[in-house]
């Protein structure tokens, strides 16, 4: 016979291709929605039957962006007619801006704690992933057992006495106390995932520098690191998903100053209740970087997972 | 020097050794190891965290309190319950969605992408948002429900009632993780070498055999390593859990980890709740090493 008998029939493929892109597209919906959501109004949002099309409006990142104050008609009226944009939409309810609320600074937490911990974590776990890999450490096997089990605890039985040693130092509600936890809950993954990107360099590459008359140190920062930088990357793309999506810790650690963005999202409140298109705005604005993150670098991703699973 | 190398320019080889592992041994010990030993210590003591009173060594007493009190035993089946059947329909869907996907057709990698979506996002965020999905009335769930079978959406509450709120939980989650049971399946289905196909065709194996005897085999160690990734995550499942449902209604979908926020974090009874994390620690632990023996039997074969 001349075609493959491995190769599925075109019937075949398209069976297939037609029940995964259907479960993709009821799969996506619940992120459809949060997107749209956010640019619905308040009364669109809760409208029965649900709304698919919609008169678009900025109302929910408005709210998101700025705590309002109810004034009567008197006060409104002397206030003249709105100068921007935004004070028109929230002049229609009777409201005045009166301030900019703390998304924004929930925002930039979760990004100088997500950087900072993804840095300290690539870097720490590059080179001890190098030294495990390259030379000889005692007790190696127990050392990355030990570092791979301590992703087995549930992040409240941890937090107890991080709580107390954190309420102990000062660090409590503190960017540094966040870094540094994040860092060494992804330190395990960090070093494990680095470890077999390290592995597959062969060790004739720095034999060769030292010969030539490179130290170990000079080896190591110009041979190892470039050929590791994609393994490098991918493993920093890992931990910043980890440190931007945490939230036990956050939740139990953090309430004012160093917050991030997944514990206060939840909390943004309208008038009786959840205020859900300005909720769906701050999820959106969080949620769609790493979305966009991650159909861009698709390939390196996938592979990520899977490679870092099999490992194990 | 002998040896080619020159070990004597820089640092020596065991001196950049520990210089590299040292800064990584020393952040695992004290945020690690060093709480770990706190908490077992803790466990033994009537020690609370809000009070700035004397702690007492109580002995065994709050492990003794935690196995013989019958809500951790209903706690201990929410969580049961959960992962259960989030791994049951996550190995199901996930095995079939990589099946079909490993089909090859056009554009496989990009609907792939999407799919994965769910999972690279924060479930704090997500989950919160189901909520608002699973309304009665004007929640899109309970549309889509009530639109393919009929019925009033405004007849029934997802998060709202007892028999319904542990279904919730195990749809969100295995929304979220489907994706990730099916990337590793279909690792595992790549790993088939196309020759032991083609070596079944000439013994005139049936396709549905082939399935059997080779496809099923060779991806099961694959399969088997999802589920216990799973099955840990979902042990300490909290996030989702406490967005969706906060371990309501009641204390239905009230999970280990709820739980113990609740005892800790609320009761303040730092001492027992530290009891309750050792506990929880040696049943993964145990549970894990179990599941990693059987595991490697099922690979050597």
């Amino acid at each position: 016979m001349s075609f493959s008998v491995t190769e599925p029939s075109l019937r075949q493929k398209w069976i297939a291709g037609v029940l995964v892109v259907g479960y993709a597209l009821i799969t996506i919906l619940p992120l459809i929605w949060i997107i749209t959501t956010g640019f619905k109004s308040p009364a669109d949002a809760i409208a029965y039957p649900p709304k698919v099309f919609f008169e678009p409006t900025l109302e929910g990142y408005v709210n998101l962006f700025t705590t309002r104050t109810r004034v009567t008609d008197e006060t409104l009226a002397a206030l003249g007619p709105p100068t921007t944009w935004y004070d028109a939409i929230v002049r229609q309810y009777d409201m005045v801006i009166a301030g900019p609320s703390r998304y924004g600074e929930r925002f930039l937490n979760s990004v100088i704690i997500g950087f900072g911990s993804t840095f300290l974590s690539v870097f720490l776990g590059t080179i001890a992933a190098y030294a495990f890999s390259r030379f000889r450490v005692p007790l190696k096997d127990d050392l990355l057992f030990f570092i791979l089990s301590t992703r087995m605890m549930p992040p409240i039985a941890v937090a107890i006495p991080i709580f107390l040693m954190f309420r102990q130092f000062g660090l409590n509600d503190t960017h540094l106390g966040m870094i540094m936890l994040y860092t060494a809950v992804n330190l395990s993954l960090s070093v494990w995932l680095l470890k077999g990107f390290i592995d597959e360099i062969p060790v004739e590459y720095e034999e060769a520098a030292l010969i030539d008359g490179y130290t170990r140190f000079q080896a190591f920062i110009k041979v190892v690191l470039p050929q590791a930088a994609t393994g490098i990357a991918s493993t920093a793309i890992f931990c910043l998903i980890f440190a931007w999506n945490e939230y036990a810790f956050a939740v139990l650690l953090t309430s004012g100053t160093a917050q991030t963005a997944p514990p206060f999202i939840p909390t943004i409140i309208g008038v009786g209740g959840q205020d859900w298109p300005a909720v769906a705005a701050g999820a959106t604005l969080f949620l769609v970087p790493v979305m966009v993150f991650t159909i861009l670098l698709r390939k390196h991703l996938l592979r990520g997972i899977t490679f870092g699973a099999v490992r194990k | 020097m002998a040896s080619p190398i020159k070990r004597a320019k820089g640092l020596s080889d065991r001196a950049i050794a520990w210089l590299f592992v040292g800064p990584s041994i020393f952040l695992l010990l004290a945020v690690n190891i060093f709480p770990l030993i706190w908490t077992i210590n803790l466990s033994f003591t009537n020690f609370k965290a809000n009070r700035n009173r004397d702690v007492e060594y109580i002995g065994l007493r709050n492990y003794e309190r935690i196995l013989t009190d019958s809500d951790t035993w209903l706690t201990m089946q929410a969580t049961a319950h959960f992962l259960f059947w989030t791994i049951f329909f996550q190995v199901l869907i996930g095995f079939a969605l990589a099946y079909l996907i490993n089909k090859k057709f056009k554009g496989n990698d990009l609907w792939t992408t999407i799919i994965v979506l769910p999972m690279m996002l924060s479930p704090a965020v997500v989950g919160n948002f189901w909520t608002f999905l699973y309304q009665p009335q004007i929640g899109l769930f309970n549309y889509m429900i009530t639109f393919f079978t009929g019925g009033d959406p405004s007849s029934f509450s997802m998060i709202g009632e007892v028999a319904l709120a542990p279904w919730a939980i195990v749809i969100v989650d295995t929304w979220m993780w489907t994706p990730f049971v099916m990337l590793i399946c279909l690792a595992g289905l790549r790993s088939i070498p196309d020759s032991i196909y083609e070596a079944a065709e000439c013994d005139r194996a049936s396709k549905w055999r082939q399935f059997w005897t080779i496809t099923i085999p060779m991806v099961l160690p694959f399969l088997m390593l999802a589920v216990l990734f799973r099955g840990i995550e979902n042990f300490k499942m909290f996030d989702l859990v406490v967005q969706l449902t906060g371990g309501g209604p009641g204390s239905t979908t009230e999970v280990t980890s709820i739980n113990l926020k609740r005892e800790a974090f609320e009761k303040w009874r730092t001492g027992y709740a530290s009891a309750y994390a050792v506990i929880l620690f040696v049943t993964v632990f145990g549970l894990a090493s179990i599941y990693v023996k059987a595991l490697n039997k099922v690979k050597d074969r």
